[in-house]
């Protein structure tokens, strides 16, 4: 579903995970930082796994340094799908 | 067989497993019922020769050429694997080699040729691993170190010990990183065992050892196939000698 993918499918995504690492699931919106989510550099790094199986988006490190919010880190992919 | 015990489907992957320790320990991940693939790099007839042991006991293993200290080759090796049995859920890092001579002998190519084998390699076997493992809330990795190195000096190996010893920091840096989604990393040092790598280092150690004998191959096979194992899922970041009470 590489490229294909809407910002809606994408988000879902995202927040779906989040709850798999253990975010409370009625805390995730996308202004939600990780932080307060307490997603970790580790959770980070399988959303990363994720986004790549999924829609064939590579994601390094210095990409990810930056995304501190749930926001941040959809608009990373659809940047990079873009 | 995977799946049995709760475990998830997969693999087993073993470096340098032509012969020696690495053929024991992919042997005895094969009685475990995990499908082995055997890496070699040079030895074709010794992996076949491993593949064949395991088919005929009722297991399932293939044959995978690749020199690990070439950058390409995790990935290669993980995909081949991945495609025919499933992901990886077991990483033996046990291809080593030695380059022996003191210090001011050891020119770069010695140390380099080591270092990559040893520990570069190894890392990257890791890294490689780690992303479907952590996914799949389950990993086995366990790296082949050596008393030298790890836990002592040995003149004439500086290379050698310092690749050994890196790998059991880096060892023990991972299995912290990934402890909490059920991914263990341990390393396994053995001592003096008898195989080709050993071969004519034996006798002046031999009257250190408190077993008063050299190991086998399957003494350590056989720590590796219990760090493997679901029964140690809370053993991680140890390194497990195997040395016959030599560093005792």
């Amino acid at each position: 579903m590489a490229a294909t993918a809407t910002r809606e499918e994408i988000e879902s995504r995202v927040f779906s995970a989040l709850e798999e690492f253990g975010a409370e699931p009625d805390q995730i919106n996308p202004d939600a930082s990780f932080e307060s989510l307490d997603i970790d550099s580790l959770d980070l790094v399988e959303l990363a796994q994720i986004v790549e199986d999924d829609y064939s988006v590579q994601l390094k490190g210095e990409d990810m340094e930056d995304v501190k919010t749930v926001r941040q880190a959809v608009d990373l992919v659809v940047s990079k799908l873009g | 067989m995977g799946g049995m015990n709760g475990r998830p489907d997969g693999s087993a992957l073993v470096t340098g497993a032509s012969r020696g320790i690495g053929a024991a320990i992919a042997k005895a991940l094969a009685r475990e019922g995990w499908p082995v693939g055997v890496n070699y790099r040079t030895d074709e007839d010794g992996a076949n020769a491993v593949v064949d042991a395991i088919t005929k006991a009722g297991g399932r293993a293939k044959a995978l050429q690749g020199d690990v200290a070439d950058p390409g080759t995790a990935d290669a090796l993980f995909s081949a694997l991945e495609e025919e049995f499933g992901p990886v859920l077991v990483l033996v890092n046990n291809a080593g080699v030695r380059a022996d001579g003191l210090a001011p002998m050891i020119d770069d190519d010695d140390w380099d040729r080591v270092v990559d084998t040893n520990l570069s390699a190894a890392f990257r076997l890791t890294r490689r691993a780690l992303r479907p493992m952590i996914r799949s809330r389950y990993g086995r990795i366990v790296n082949i170190a050596s008393i030298v190195g790890a836990v002592r000096g040995n003149a004439g190996q500086a290379n050698y010990a310092a690749s050994k010893a890196g790998l059991v920091a880096m060892t023990r840096t991972v299995a912290a990183e990934v402890a909490r989604r059920g991914v263990t990393v341990n390393a396994v040092a053995p001592g003096l065992i008898e195989t080709d790598m050993t071969e004519g280092i034996a006798d002046n150690l031999l009257e250190h050892v408190p077993a008063q004998r050299a190991g086998t191959p399957e003494e350590v096979a056989e720590c590796v196939r219990f760090l493997a194992s679901d029964g140690a899922a809370y053993v991680t970041g140890v390194c497990l000698t195997v040395d016959g009470g030599l560093t005792a």
